[in-house]
């Protein structure tokens, strides 16, 4: 089971509070997991990475195990702590806007 | 008895304001979507209980919402505004071709007669229908084939931001787009035409045969008389009495001629009323005194409107689809501003009140009479 944290207002959207847990079929890889959030969560599809594209949003990064994990290829396989769920991945919004 | 509803869309979220027939006493809720930009949030004249609501963000992208209770709840409806087909290029600020690209939704417009069937126009311009609630979206394509690759995006980005169904034809849609103009169907989408005529001046587009390339900022239409067209033009206020085949300037005495939303009166057709706006590089009112201008002659004669309203040191906007009028008698009209404050006028303009002071900046006001 892989844990996710989602940004604050991802969190409000699918009306969550804290973690989610999704369960991924192969190598836990960003795709994969973001995959498998948006089978769980039909609402974040767009959210997180653009519908035509599949880039990841600009302004959206992902850290694994304290690690900006956001220019990784999307098929490299996510560290062993996020794979076994022991770490959770994090999805943040950028600080951004001044 | 009737009671009002008044949908406001901010910067920061979704607030509903609701009063029984006197607009006197204002019931808030909100902020609903805390956090998002709401670009627009509109319910069906057929079910006034289904609302919908568009919210954006620079982080997340685009979100749809629909709700079937007046706003209390709401669900998450479809986001895919994929273009049809390779939408190709249009023209960019530097003249260059500049890929089409989704942005956001700008502008939700349900049919008259049909809660399932929205218009949804939108950046990079665009306008996509949903015929089933929300659940899917799809482009009616035929409008970029009107010279898009001559469209240029305003300032505020491309966006296709009015759309106008008429009452009495399903199959004639008017739209306008900043900075390409405005444009009719009368097969219900599928062709189009630019209905610029007219719009041309010598320091802004001087091409008087140029067919698209004017910035438009608002189109308004009393629906009794769907031939008869208001528009507030970046600079001028326009009519045109044939769909928008020809248009002359009816800007008169007003102290300026830029600005951005325009409205009609809900039982006087020939009643308009706008916000002039000192300039495109002083987004605020004259003098600092923000006033509502009304005509009651279709144009060209305007008297300002100014009770309740403040009559210094406002330097507030009030955006192109933050205007709004009711169906009762009296005429309700309605603004927000950029500074979080919505008026309401339960006189047709004659004197004004705050409902709310201190919102985030206004986007967008819908209002709906209910039963």
């Amino acid at each position: 089971m892989i844990r996710v944290v989602l940004p604050a207002n991802l969190r409000i959207l699918v009306k969550v509070q804290g973690e989610v847990q999704v369960q991924v079929g192969g190598p836990a890889t960003i795709c994969s997991v973001l995959d498998a959030l948006e089978e769980k969560f039909p609402a974040l599809g767009g959210t997180i990475r653009d519908h035509v594209t599949r880039q990841r949003r600009p302004f959206l990064r992902f850290f694994a195990c304290g690690l900006d994990w956001s220019h990784e290829p999307v098929d490299s396989p996510l560290p062993q702590p996020i794979a076994e769920g022991a770490e959770p991945l994090y999805i943040i919004g950028a600080i951004a806007g001044g | 008895m009737s009671r009002i509803r008044v949908l406001v869309g901010t910067r920061k979220g979704a607030f509903i304001l609701s009063s029984d027939a006197a607009r006197k006493q204002w019931d808030i809720s909100g902020p609903h979507f805390a956090g998002w930009e709401i670009y627009h949030i509109k319910g069906s004249p057929a079910d006034p209980d289904r609302l919908y609501a568009s919210q954006s963000s620079d982080w997340f992208g685009q979100v749809i919402h629909r709700s079937n209770d007046g706003g209390k709840t709401w669900e998450t409806m479809d986001n895919k505004f994929i273009y049809d087909g390779n939408p190709g290029t249009h023209m960019w600020y530097d003249g260059t071709q500049h890929p089409w690209e989704f942005k956001r939704v700008w502008y939700l417009d349900p049919s008259p007669a049909d809660p399932d069937r929205v218009y949804a126009g939108v950046e990079d311009a665009g306008l996509f229908r949903t015929d089933d609630g929300g659940k899917s979206w799809h482009e009616l394509g035929g409008l970029r084939a009107v010279k898009g690759h001559l469209w240029q995006p305003g300032a505020g980005g491309m966006c296709l931001h009015t759309i106008l169904q008429d009452p009495k034809d399903p199959d004639r849609i008017y739209i306008a787009i900043s900075a390409a103009g405005a444009f009719r169907t009368d097969d219900g989408g599928t062709t189009w035409k630019p209905i610029n005529r007219g719009l041309a001046m010598a320091n802004e587009l001087p091409d008087q045969d140029a067919e698209v390339g004017f910035c438009v900022h608002g189109l308004a239409m009393h629906p009794s008389r769907p031939d008869v067209l208001f528009m507030q033009k970046h600079w001028d206020v326009m009519r045109s009495d044939d769909a928008g085949d020809s248009w002359r300037e009816v800007s008169g005495n007003l102290p300026s001629d830029f600005g951005f939303p325009i409205a009609v009166h809900a039982h006087q057709p020939e009643t308009v009323y706008v916000v002039p706006i000192k300039s495109d590089m002083e987004h605020y009112p004259p003098d600092g005194r923000l006033r509502v201008f009304r005509s009651r002659t279709g144009g060209n004669e305007w008297e300002a409107l100014t009770k309740g309203l403040p009559q210094s040191n406002c330097y507030v906007n009030v955006l192109r689809s933050a205007m709004a009028v009711d169906s009762l008698d009296p005429c309700g009209v309605y603004f927000g501003t950029t500074g979080g404050q919505v008026y309401a006028s339960a006189n047709a303009g004659d004197s004004w009140e705050p409902v709310v002071h201190d919102l985030p900046a206004v986007l967008s006001v819908e209002v709906q009479l209910l039963p």
